[in-house]
C-alpha cells in the first residue's frame, strides 16, 4: 500500500502542466519528452494566433483602404446605384444586388439538386454505382472555376440564348413574377451566373451531405422502418433532422463559395452597373466588379470605393456565418439540447 | 556534426544561386502597363533579346496599373494608352513619348450583314451608345444604309468592364463629336455607359467573344482584334464626311495629321483626324519614364532598346496590325530624350 502511495506520489511530482521542465524530474529522457511537449504546444498556440492575427490584419486593412470613400459617401454608399469613375460617384447597390441575387439563384437551384443526390446515394442506388457517382461528384468540385466561367461564356450562353425566348414567353407571362424573365435572349446575365453558380456549388453541398447521411447510426434508420414508414418518411424526419447540423454547414460552404467566386461569374453575368428587375439583363456583383475595375483603377476615392466593396463583401460572409449559428441555434433549442 | 556539414554546403548552395540570379536580373529590363500593345511589345523583346541577349520582362496590367507603376518607380517605364497632361508629368518627374500607333474599330453581329458593309455616322454611333436608338431596322440606321436589309432586333450595345486605353480613346473621340455624350458620359477608360441594354466584357478579347456570340450586339475592339477574328467591322464616317474603311491606310491617314511638335509632352490623341481617308478613331501608345535616372547604365539599355524598336522594329508592327511612328516624330522623341532624361549629376543620359 504505502508503495502505491510512493509511487502515486513520484507521479504527481513529476507532470510538470504547461510550465517547463522542472529539475526535479530524475529521468534525462523525460526531461526531453517534456521539453518537445511544451516546444510542440508553444508551436500549435502560435500558429492558431497567426490565424487570427491574418484575420485582424485583413479587416484592418479593408477598414483603412476604404475610409476615403466611407469618409465620401457615408451610408448613402449602399444605396446608390451610382457607378461613374468620371464624376467619382460610386455607390454599391448594383453590386450588392447581384452578389446577392446570384448566390439566392445557385442556392435555390443547387440544395434541393444536393439533397436528392446525397439521398440518391445514400438510400437508392444500387452499391456498386455509389463509389464511381461519388468519385465523379468530387471531380465536378475540382474543376477550377475559370473553367466553369469559359464553359459558361462558350458552351451554356449560347445554348441558353436559344432557351431564353421560350422563358421569356412562358415565365414571363405570369403577372407579377414575369417581370424577371423579359429581356432580349442575350444569353449572358443574372440568371445564367446563378446557374454557373449552382452547377459550382452543388458537389460542396452534395459531399457533404453525403458524408454526413452516411454516418446516421443504422439503428434509427431500422427503427422507423420497422414501423412502417417509407424511404422518404425515413429520410425527412429522422436523417434530416439528425444531420441538421452538417447539413446547415455544408449549404453554409457552398454560399461562401457563390458569395466569392470570381472568375466563373465575371465570365456570363455581363458587367453592367445597372439595376434590372429582370434576371436575364446583365447585373454586376462585387467579386466581379473587383477583378475587372482594381488593377486600372486611377484615384484614390476609385480604389477606396472597391477596398469598401470588399469590405461590404466580407460583412456579408460575416452576417451569413452569424445567422447559420444562430439557425442552429434555435434548432438545437426546439430539440431540446440547448436552453 | 553530420548539421553543420549540412549547413555547410547549403550555404554555398545558396551563394551559387545568389550569384547566378544577380547576373540575369542585371541586364533585364522590365516595363508594366496597358494592354493595347502588349502583342507587339512581346515581339520586339523576343526578337531584341535573340539579337542582343538583353531581356524584357512586360507585364500588361492596363494602363491605370503602368502609371501606378512607375510612379512608384518599381519597374524602368510605365505604358499607357491615355496619355497623361503636362501638369500630371511635371508632378510626378516623368518624360511621356509615344511608341506605336493603332486604330479602334466597331463590330457588330447582325445577320445579313458581311464585313464592311455597314455604314455608321459620328450622330448615329453617339445615340446608339447613349441608348437613344434601341433597334437595328430604326429609320435612322436605315437612313445611312440605304439597301440594307436591317433586321426587327434590339440593339445590345457592348463596352469593357476593365479600365481600359481602348475605352479612353474611344470616348475621346464620342465626347469630340457629340456635345450630348461630353455632357452626360465624358472622356475617361472607365465610364458609366448610358444605354439601358448594355453588358461589359473583360478586355479587348471579352468584347469580340461578346460581340460574336450575342446577337444584334455592336462593340469597339481594337483593329487586330476584329482583323484576326474576322469580325464584321462597319464603315465610319471621317470628318471630311467620306466613310472611310479601316485599315493600314486610313490609321496612317489620321496619323499623318498630327502636331507632334507642338504637343506638350507630346500629348496628342488621333481621334477625329481631318484627312480625306483618316480613320476617326485612331490612337497612339505612349511610354512613360522618370526623369531623374537613379541607374543611367539602366536608363541607357532601355532608351537602346526603344531605339532599335524604332529603328528595326516596324515590319513586325506592321505585321500584326500596328502602326509605327514616322521618322520625324522618332526624331522628336530622341531630342525630348537627351534634353530630359538625366542622371542624379545633371548630365544627359542619351
Amino acid at each position: 500500500m504505502s508503495s502505491v502511495a510512493d509511487t502515486m506520489d513520484g507521479l504527481s511530482r513529476s507532470d510538470p502542466g504547461i510550465s517547463p521542465v522542472s529539475k526535479t524530474i530524475p529521468d534525462a529522457n523525460l526531461r526531453s519528452q517534456h521539453r518537445l511537449d511544451f516546444l510542440f504546444r508553444l508551436a500549435t498556440r502560435s500558429f492558431a494566433f497567426l490565424v487570427l492575427l491574418l484575420l485582424a490584419g485583413i479587416i484592418v486593412s479593408l477598414v483603412a483602404g476604404s475610409l476615403p470613400a466611407l469618409r465620401a459617401f457615408g451610408p448613402g454608399f449602399l444605396t446608390s446605384a451610382q457607378w461613374n469613375p468620371v464624376t467619382e460617384q460610386f455607390g454599391a447597390l448594383v453590386p450588392i444586388a447581384g452578389t446577392l441575387v446570384t448566390s439566392f439563384i445557385a442556392l435555390l437551384i443547387g440544395i434541393p439538386v444536393s439533397f436528392g443526390i446525397a439521398l440518391f446515394l445514400t438510400e437508392l442506388s444500387p452499391i456498386w454505382m455509389r463509389r464511381p457517382l461519388g468519385t465523379a461528384i468530387e471531380l465536378l468540385a475540382a474543376i477550377p472555376s475559370i473553367i466553369y466561367g469559359m464553359w459558361g461564356l462558350f458552351v451554356f450562353a449560347p445554348a441558353f440564348a436559344q432557351l431564353q425566348p421560350w422563358l421569356t414567353a412562358t415565365l414571363g407571362a405570369i403577372p407579377l413574377a414575369g417581370m424577371l424573365f423579359q429581356g432580349p435572349p442575350m444569353g449572358i446575365g443574372v440568371l445564367t451566373a446563378g446557374i454557373i453558380l449552382a452547377i459550382m456549388v452543388i458537389p460542396f453541398i452534395a459531399a457533404v451531405m453525403r458524408d454526413v447521411f452516411e454516418v446516421v447510426p443504422s439503428v434509427l434508420k431500422e427503427s422507423a422502418y420497422a414501423l412502417g414508414s417509407t424511404t422518404w418518411e425515413v429520410v425527412w424526419n429522422v436523417v434530416l433532422p439528425y444531420t441538421k447540423v452538417g447539413v446547415v454547414g455544408g449549404i453554409m460552404l457552398g454560399l461562401g463559395r457563390a458569395l466569392g467566386e470570381t472568375m466563373a461569374v465575371t465570365f456570363v453575368i455581363g458587367n453592367a452597373h445597372k439595376l434590372n428587375v429582370s434576371l436575364m439583363m446583365p447585373g454586376n456583383s462585387i467579386a466581379s466588379a473587383l477583378a475587372n475595375e482594381f488593377t486600372e483603377a486611377v484615384g484614390d476615392l476609385y480604389s477606396s470605393a472597391l477596398i469598401e466593396l470588399g469590405l461590404i463583401l466580407f460583412l456579408i460572409t460575416f452576417v451569413v456565418l452569424a445567422l447559420s449559428k444562430m439557425l442552429l441555434l434555435r434548432l438545437g433549442k426546439m430539440e431540446g439540447q440547448k436552453t | 556534426m553530420y548539421f553543420s556539414a549540412f549547413l555547410e554546403r547549403f550555404t554555398l548552395l545558396l551563394i551559387a544561386v545568389g550569384v547566378a540570379s544577380h547576373s540575369a536580373l542585371a541586364v533585364d529590363i522590365t516595363g508594366a502597363g496597358a494592354t493595347f500593345p502588349y502583342p507587339i511589345y512581346a515581339k520586339w523583346a523576343d526578337a531584341y533579346k535573340q539579337k542582343t541577349g538583353i531581356g524584357l520582362n512586360y507585364q500588361s496590367i492596363g494602363s491605370g496599373g503602368g502609371i501606378k507603376q512607375i510612379v512608384s518607380k518599381t519597374v524602368d517605364f510605365g505604358a499607357s494608352d491615355a496619355p497623361l497632361k503636362l501638369e500630371q508629368l511635371e508632378k510626378d518627374g516623368l518624360v511621356q513619348f509615344p511608341m506605336v500607333m493603332g486604330g479602334v474599330v466597331l463590330v457588330v453581329n447582325i445577320d445579313g450583314v458581311a464585313p464592311g458593309q455597314m455604314k455608321l455616322t459620328p450622330k448615329l454611333l453617339a445615340d446608339i451608345y447613349l441608348g437613344k436608338i434601341s433597334k437595328w431596322n430604326d429609320p435612322q440606321i436605315a437612313g445611312a444604309n440605304g439597301g440594307l436589309k436591317l433586321p426587327d432586333q434590339a440593339i445590345t450595345v457592348v463596352h469593357r468592364s476593365d479600365g481600359s486605353g481602348t475605352t479612353f480613346i474611344f470616348t475621346n473621340y464620342l465626347a469630340k463629336v457629340s456635345a450630348e455624350w461630353k455632357d452626360k458620359v465624358g472622356n475617361a477608360p472607365s465610364v458609366s455607359w448610358p444605354a439601358p441594354s448594355s453588358s461589359g466584357g473583360k478586355g479587348n478579347e471579352g468584347v469580340a467573344s461578346f460581340v460574336q456570340r450575342i446577337k444584334g450586339a455592336v462593340g469597339y475592339v481594337e483593329y487586330a482584334y476584329a482583323k484576326q477574328n474576322k469580325m464584321t467591322y462597319t464603315l465610319l464616317q471621317n470628318r471630311d464626311g467620306n466613310f472611310v474603311s479601316p485599315n493600314d491606310k486610313s490609321f496612317q491617314s489620321a496619323a499623318a495629321g498630327a502636331d507632334w511638335k507642338n504637343a506638350p509632352g507630346f500629348y496628342e490623341i488621333l481621334t477625329d483626324e481631318p484627312g480625306k481617308n483618316s480613320w476617326p478613331i485612331t490612337g497612339a501608345t505612349f511610354i512613360l519614364m522618370h526623369k531623374m535616372q537613379a541607374d543611367p547604365a539602366k536608363a541607357k539599355e532601355v532608351l537602346k532598346f526603344f531605339e532599335w524598336a524604332y529603328k528595326d522594329g516596324d515590319a513586325m508592327a506592321l505585321e500584326l496590325d500596328y502602326i509605327p511612328m514616322p521618322d520625324d516624330v522618332v526624331a522628336l522623341v530622341q531630342s525630348a530624350w537627351k534634353s530630359q532624361i538625366k542622371d542624379s549629376s545633371g548630365k544627359s543620359i542619351w
